[in-house]
């Protein structure tokens, strides 16, 4: 006998999603989910915008990794409150996690929660989180092609930073092809130079983040 | 890779829509899965045929329709079709106010049961 179903397949993550953005949305807190390859500059990134941001908004962190706890422990040594999560093999976050670690955080005492996604450019691209913004890192050293290869991260991300660029000389990036391939995946998407552990840059990307936090706010500071 | 997480989620549903009508065993799943969710066939197969074992659909082919993509342009009006790559601006006006019409389904469209 055929039943006809049509039912989503990620139906049961989706709907977690939805409730997890009702919660981060009702606790008035932005959630960043931050997606880029092992290596990229995730927790380095989290922190330079950290200190960027930490005058004005206060921050949390939720870290997803397959298994371990120091990228937690190197935001907690700046006195920055953060959940490890562990995958336990899966390559990217779900909404169930998420949930979970979100619930071990104050979220009324916050205004920004930072989620650091597990280190990987295909999957995490697919899954909703209940974030109020998904952004993207691709570093100078893993290619300007990265974008023709893992297309579907450059198009669901609102934001893409290109981290390492003090290196830019010393790697064969071809920043022009590089804009221009990411600029017909998504038109509307700023793309922003930085070196995370140097500074350079990270004022521009942490200027458009305050502004992104401050219109989910409906404009109040 | 996320081949796992969407086989996980298509035996899921499944079988409780099969519970739900009082099968006892599920023969086919037939499901639609569009070309930019990047779902590798085969991927999906292997994680299908790991996760199956020991439930219901045990012996249960999945069938996968990849849709092609295909975009309207929000300015002109033209529907086009496109690959990964360049469906982001109207080829007809030139435009960046293009919808995804289809491409991103992961759907279970219906399933054959006992």
């Amino acid at each position: 006998m055929k039943v006809d179903l049509e039912r989503q397949i990620l139906a049961a993550n989706d709907v977690l999603a939805a409730e997890n953005r009702a919660l981060f949305e009702a606790a008035g807190v932005f959630v960043l989910d931050l997606m880029a390859s092992p290596g990229a500059g995730k927790t380095s990134t989290i922190l330079a915008t950290i200190a960027a941001l930490a005058d004005r908004y206060s921050i949390g962190v939720i870290e997803g990794d397959i298994a371990g706890k120091v990228d937690a422990e190197r935001v907690r040594a700046h006195g920055i409150p953060a959940v490890q999560i562990n995958t336990g093999g899966a390559c990217h976050l779900e909404s169930a996690m998420v949930r979970r670690a979100a619930e071990t955080l104050d979220l009324d005492s916050l205004d920004l929660v930072i989620i650091e996604n597990v280190g990987n450019l295909v999957c995490p691209s697919d899954f909703d989180l209940g974030e109020s913004a998904k952004v993207m890192i691709l570093s100078v050293p893993e290619g300007h092609d990265k974008p023709c290869k893992y297309p579907n991260i450059f198009q669901v991300s609102e934001a893409i930073l290109l981290n390492k660029y003090d290196t830019l000389g010393v790697f064969d990036f071809d920043e022009a092809e590089f804009r221009s391939v990411v600029a017909s995946l998504n038109p509307l998407a700023p793309v922003f130079p930085l070196s995370a552990t140097r500074g350079d840059g990270v004022q521009a990307w942490a200027d458009w983040l305050a502004a992104r936090i401050d219109l989910a706010r409906g404009g109040a500071t | 890779m996320h081949e796992l997480g969407i086989a996980s989620g298509i035996l899921t549903s499944a079988v409780e829509a099969a519970e739900g009508a009082g099968a006892v065993r599920i023969n086919t799943v037939d499901v639609s899965v569009g070309v930019l969710t990047e779902v590798m066939e085969d991927a999906l197969q292997f994680a299908w045929e790991a996760l199956r074992a020991g439930t219901m659909a045990e012996d249960a082919t999945l069938r996968v329709t990849i849709l092609g993509a295909d975009s309207r342009c929000a300015d002109c009006g033209h529907e086009f079709a496109h690959g990964r790559f360049d469906g982001a601006k109207c080829p007809a006006c030139g435009s960046y106010l293009v919808q995804l019409v289809h491409g991103r389904e992961l759907k279970i469209d219906s399933i054959d049961i006992d």
